[in-house]
């Protein structure tokens, strides 16, 4: 993800630098040099440094900070993409509940990270492939925004056609996660139950055994909410 | 906490606001960007963030945790028991078109409950979430 990002960024300023320079097809022109993908150069380019930045990081407090930015850059990206409802989800999520859960695990865990000595080679060895891979795989896929990609021609159309025939909700995410797709929200829905229990499951179990180990205002705090274990 | 009145009194502004906007995102959903997720994770932010400036104690006044932890599975009932409904109906599992006479708004109707589901489970896995953190503490 790293080296992707930081590969998106080098093209997107090899970009920057093709568009700066006089193009000589207009059409060129109208492509690359808009404001959208003037934008998204900068976002890109942010995201690049935030990631070289929570490398370096040392401080988990700093590094929970940086990927709450990073995860807010992304959201803009999202927002420059047309996909409103993934930047959304990617503001509120990513940036909001992740950076606080985060930053409770911080507290429970202390916040400075231990540099350990140890050789470089191998974790750069894995991280170059990987990259590799992700950057190999992406020259397969269909031009960026092509209207005839495979995607667009599998089960889309359908309900395109379906739900301007039958007037549904002009939201057609809405209409395609909730209706036409309903089954698939309903084990999504599922997927987030299944996380949450397990989740309670790990912290809680926990306190309710070493409950007697706690400080006196804690232990107030217990018998509060407790009271129902 | 007597140093941050600015931070109390700005809280007490936005809350009303961040309440109502998870509102529109989720009533909204048919016409504009957002749905049950969305909304759901946005209003478990509004308890979050009032449990980070009023305490946690203040936050289960208002969020009380067995009512958020019967709505872990609450959302999955709701979700499930529409289908549930829709195929007592004589229709498909999750097919909204027995739910009233005129097709469009019979699938407003399933898409507005299903969407309540969602909210009300992902609201809930949050604030549960945030609970067992915070409840944790340093041993």
């Amino acid at each position: 993800m790293i080296l992707a990002a930081a590969e998106r960024a080098q093209t997107a300023e090899q970009a920057a630098g093709a568009a700066a320079t006089v193009p000589k097809d207009p059409a060129m022109a109208a492509v690359t040099a808009n404001a959208e993908t003037f934008v998204m150069m900068i976002l890109l380019t942010l995201l690049a440094a935030i990631t070289l930045a929570i490398i370096r990081q040392r401080n988990m407090f700093g590094v929970v900070i940086l990927a709450s930015i990073y995860s807010f850059l992304m959201a803009s990206v999202m927002l420059a993409l047309d996909a409103v409802d993934v930047a959304m989800t990617e503001a509120s999520v990513g940036a909001g509940i992740s950076t606080v859960v985060l930053l409770t695990t911080l507290y429970l865990t202390g916040s400075v990270e231990y540099p350990r000595p140890r050789s470089v080679a191998i974790p750069l060895f894995v991280s170059l492939v990987v990259g590799a891979a992700l950057v190999w795989g992406t020259i397969g896929l269909p031009d960026f925004g092509i209207a005839d990609a495979p995607i667009h021609k599998h089960v889309a159309p359908t309900y395109i056609e379906y739900s301007k025939k039958h007037e549904m909700p002009p939201n057609m995410v809405t209409a395609v996660l909730a209706d036409f797709r309903g089954f698939d929200t309903l084990g999504e829905t599922t997927v987030v139950f299944t996380a949450g229990i397990g989740v309670l499951l790990l912290l809680q179990g926990g306190w309710r055994t070493s409950g007697n180990s706690r400080r006196d205002d804690e232990d107030n705090e217990l018998d509060i909410d407790g009271g129902e274990a | 906490m007597r140093l941050d009145l600015i931070l109390r009194v700005g809280a007490k502004l936005i809350l009303p606001f961040i309440l109502l906007f998870a509102l529109y995102v989720q009533f909204h959903g048919d016409y504009g960007p957002g749905g049950g997720f969305q909304a759901g994770v946005i209003s478990a932010g509004m308890v979050i963030l009032f449990a980070i400036i009023f305490g946690v104690r203040a936050a289960k006044h208002v969020a009380p945790p067995r009512v958020v932890e019967m709505m872990v599975p609450g959302g999955v009932l709701i979700f499930a028991g529409t289908g549930v409904v829709s195929m007592l109906l004589g229709y498909n599992f999750l097919d909204y078109t027995g739910f009233a006479h005129e097709f469009l708004h019979a699938h407003e109707w399933g898409i507005l409950i299903v969407e309540i589901g969602v909210l009300v489970t992902v609201c809930g896995t949050m604030i549960a979430m945030f609970y067992a953190f915070v409840e944790r503490g340093r041993t």
